[in-house]
């Protein structure tokens, strides 16, 4: 057999290296991660609790819960979803079905990358301009929920038009060779197949909508919103409602005196939140892989 | 049969149109983006606007009784140094985090720290800013025995945990995207783990790997809650890692609330608004470009 | 002289700048099987997507030229889907969609509108048994398509040109992804099918269109370069020397 020569070890001795240096930076970046949580967790641990998720901030937001934030949450993230699902599921079928090769389609897909790396700030300035001044909509659930639609809607737009094409070409060629039209072929067989991988694009957004902050600062979320406890029908569309990530930063930077425990325990559970969200479409993604129908 | 299929091709018809308009719409949108940001902003640009001092000027005093000013060099400057900073910490942590993933270890281990990543994108920016503002914080303070932790370093680092996903996950398509022929070619000819990363892999990649490093720039550049809160609230050139700064983007959400609408201040925040969007374009454009190009290749 | 079932004249298609068709006519006739051999890439493939106009749904090509289908252009027919009713195409890879298999033959009758069960069942048997499928799966109907081996997908896509009842029936290389005996019935079914409908037979085995076809035509490049009774294009009778050779192996 080889003998090892001084090179062969020396080139061992690299790859060693090599691997540890990219390993280390690896580690560097996912072990922070694991202690922050951790740490986020343990400041927090002392209030959390059922309470904490069903009562109003009080005493001026130095104690209480976080009620009214969270279900301002959960209304934004389920009225900017039914806004931005339909509207970018279509546009990713316009682009991955009907649209050709043309100049048109290039523009759109410009518009569709530079959407999603437009600044959620400027998002926030659009809002504001659009729907709740001139639109007259005005500072309310329904203008924020619009503006982190519009927010959302290039990475659904490419979420969907992802797994659109991840359905074989062939599949649409046979389904035209027996007469169906093209919409047929879309609303039958296309969509049915890809309908998972939408969802798990569509599922990200929810934590992403969930998490945005600067955007509904000025449209619709306000400091401070009284709702009744337990009432889960308590905010209007036209209403302005708290929302928890905006809490988070009123808590945390505006209200002098809040007890430790309150911004950490509001910060838990909305990171919980957007992990768990997370977490459940990547589960979803691992088993779709393991279960193709074709 | 025959009215049916009338029917049935209206509502193809319909619905093909319906397609359409909607595949159009984000065309519209990037343009009512800007439409509106600029009309809230326009009355101002072209009336009291002074872009020699919004450019030049450090001094920001929107609300002065006696001297209004608007010059916001400090914040440009904060906004380049934090994102600066942070891209020095992210790129070579991101791509090295690339290149394990890609080059070095298993199938399982790969996913694995995929999905951390992709967990580690999810986090919202107010939480990072949150984390900025008590662990980062206490931490700075401690080891540098500064008077307060919310400055450049504390959003640069901030800001780096941030964009790495972004630059871990289209540095690591950069990486695929380069032939296995390469790397067998390279390691039969006797390179070592190191040449072949140096040599061949990096340079092959080089265009991916700008872009990845051109949208972490943009993510940088844009981000807000994480930066407004972990960065101090000093409007000033910073001329160290320990001064607090501030940023663009943190100086709208700052104000925004506070100025009173169609005011002056109002509208130079709406600017601001534009600027930020027209450099995020282009940068956005850029990177675009660069990635296609690589398709093509 | 035989009927026409269809008429091609001058047809040009190109994708892009490339041309994969460069200006061929013939005839099909009626209640005939029509081998058309050819070396890959010589236009086989893309000459049926012309005949049922799904050539349109292709980005970037470009056709000219006319088909007629029983006298009529078929550019000029104001109802496309019916016109690719009227023609059954079997892909070179079988097709079964994700459906189940039932839902995949009763497919094509649902989408032109076909709501009955009792229909949709008559059919579905029909449709299977003329395939040479129902023996094989009349037990599990339900499971999907794309469960079956090779074979039987082949099949069940042929069940599915079927349902859709085609005066024409067009496959394209149907055999290429299937064993001998598979093929063997499937050239059985082919044989009975003959009485009802004209067939089209795109292959690349020339031996196969010796058995089976009635004329034969042979496409290189693009171009039809011969077409006659199949007897003739397999004898020393080959006007072009290239079929000749083709057919015997010399070059292809």
């Amino acid at each position: 057999m080889f003998t090892a020569t001084p090179l062969t070890l020396k080139n061992e001795r690299s790859e060693k290296a090599a691997r540890l240096v990219f390993l280390s930076m690896t580690l560097l970046m996912v072990i922070p991660l694991l202690l922050i949580i951790l740490h986020l967790v343990a400041k927090a641990w002392p209030i959390l609790s059922l309470d904490f998720l069903i009562k109003n901030p009080s005493h001026g937001m130095r104690a209480g819960g976080v009620f009214a934030p969270l279900l301002g949450t959960i209304y934004l993230v389920l009225f900017s979803l039914l806004i931005a699902t339909p509207l970018g599921v279509m546009t990713a079928v316009y682009l991955n079905e009907y649209a050709r090769d043309n100049a048109l389609t290039r523009i759109i897909h410009l518009a569709v990358v530079n959407l999603a790396g437009v600044p959620s700030i400027v998002y926030a300035l659009f809002g504001l301009g659009a729907f709740v001044l001139a639109a007259g909509i005005g500072r309310s659930v329904l203008a924020a929920s619009l503006t982190l639609a519009i927010m959302t809607l290039p990475v659904i737009i490419t979420s969907t038009k992802e797994a659109l094409s991840s359905v074989p070409f062939a599949f649409r060629e046979a389904c035209w060779n027996v007469g169906a039209t093209r919409w047929q072929t879309i609303r039958h067989v296309v969509l049915p197949n890809s309908i998972n991988g939408i969802l798990t694009g569509i599922i990200l957004q929810v934590s992403r909508a969930a998490g945005e902050t600067a955007p509904v600062m000025f449209t619709g979320a306000v400091f401070y919103k009284a709702i009744r406890e337990g009432d889960f029908f308590a905010y209007g569309l036209l209403d302005q409602c708290m929302a928890l990530s905006m809490h988070l930063f009123t808590i945390s930077t505006q209200v002098p005196d809040v007890p430790d425990a309150l911004p950490y325990g509001t910060a838990v559970v909305l990171l919980g939140t957007v992990l768990l969200v997370n977490a459940f479409a990547i589960i979803l993604r691992v088993r779709l892989r393991s279960r193709k129908k074709w | 049969m025959k009215g049916r299929t009338r029917f049935e091709s209206i509502k193809e018809w319909l619905i093909e149109r319906i397609i359409w308009i909607c595949g159009v719409s984000s065309i519209l949108f990037v343009f009512a983006i800007f439409f509106f940001v600029f009309r809230e902003g326009s009355a101002f640009l072209f009336r009291g606007f002074k872009p020699v001092e919004f450019f030049t000027s450090i001094e920001w005093y929107p609300t002065s009784q006696s001297h209004v000013r608007y010059g916001a060099l400090a914040l440009i400057l904060g906004t380049f140094s934090v994102t600066t900073l942070a891209m020095l910490i992210a790129i070579p942590f991101g791509l090295g985090a690339a290149i394990y993933i890609s080059e070095f270890c298993s199938a399982r281990v790969r996913e694995t720290v995929k999905i951390i990543i992709e967990l580690l994108a999810a986090i919202p920016s107010v939480v990072w800013g949150f984390i900025g503002l008590t662990i980062m914080n206490s931490l700075i303070i401690r080891l540098f025995h500064a008077p307060i932790g919310l400055t450049m370093l504390n959003g640069g680092i901030i800001l780096a945990l941030m964009s790495v996903p972004i630059v871990v996950s289209i540095g690591e398509d950069a990486l695929k995207a380069v032939p296995d022929s390469y790397r067998e070619a390279a390691i039969a000819m006797g390179c070592t783990r190191w040449q072949l990363v140096y040599r061949v892999l990096l340079p092959a990649a080089r265009n991916g790997l700008l872009a990845a490093v051109l949208l972490g720039i943009g993510r940088g550049i844009g981000e807000t809650m994480a930066v407004l809160m972990a960065t101090g609230h000093s409007i000033r050139i910073p001329t160290s890692l320990l001064d607090p700064v501030r940023t663009l983007t943190a100086t709208i959400a700052a104000e925004l609330g506070e100025a009173a609408v169609h005011s002056d201040h109002y509208q130079v925040l709406f600017i601001i608004g534009i600027l930020l969007f027209m450099i995020t374009f282009i940068i956005n454009l850029t990177a675009d470009l660069i990635v296609k190009g690589i398709r093509k290749q | 002289m035989k009927n026409s079932k269809l008429t091609i004249k001058d047809l040009r298609v190109r994708f892009g700048h490339k041309q994969a068709i460069k200006g061929i006519s013939f005839d099909v006739y009626q209640n005939e099987i029509l081998g058309i051999i050819g070396p890959a890439q010589s236009g086989k493939s893309t000459l049926l997507k012309v005949l049922n106009r799904t050539i349109e749904l292709i980005p970037g090509a470009h056709t000219s030229g006319q088909v007629f289908m029983d006298g009529q252009d078929i550019q000029k027919l104001s109802n496309v889907y019916k016109l690719r009713r009227s023609i059954g195409i079997v892909s070179p890879l079988p097709v079964g969609l994700p459906l189940s298999i039932y839902d995949n033959v009763a497919f094509a009758p649902r989408m032109a509108g076909v709501r009955k069960k009792r229909d949709l069942d008559d059919c579905v048997e029909r449709c299977l048994r003329q395939a040479a499928l129902w023996d094989e799966v009349k037990t599990r109907l339900q499971t999907l398509g794309t469960r079956l081996s090779g074979g039987q997908q082949q099949r069940l896509t042929i069940a599915r040109a079927l349902s859709h009842e085609p005066q024409v029936l067009c496959l394209d290389e149907f055999s290429i992804a299937i064993d001998p005996v598979t093929t063997m019935r499937i050239e059985e079914v082919l044989k009975e099918l003959r009485s009802q409908m004209t067939i089209i037979l795109v292959t690349n085995l020339v031996q196969q269109a010796r058995r089976l076809a009635d004329r034969t035509a042979f496409m290189f490049n693009g171009e039809l370069v011969e077409i006659d009774d199949t007897k003739v294009i397999f004898s020393e009778k080959a006007a072009v020397r290239q079929t000749y050779e083709y057919v015997n192996g010399v070059f292809g």
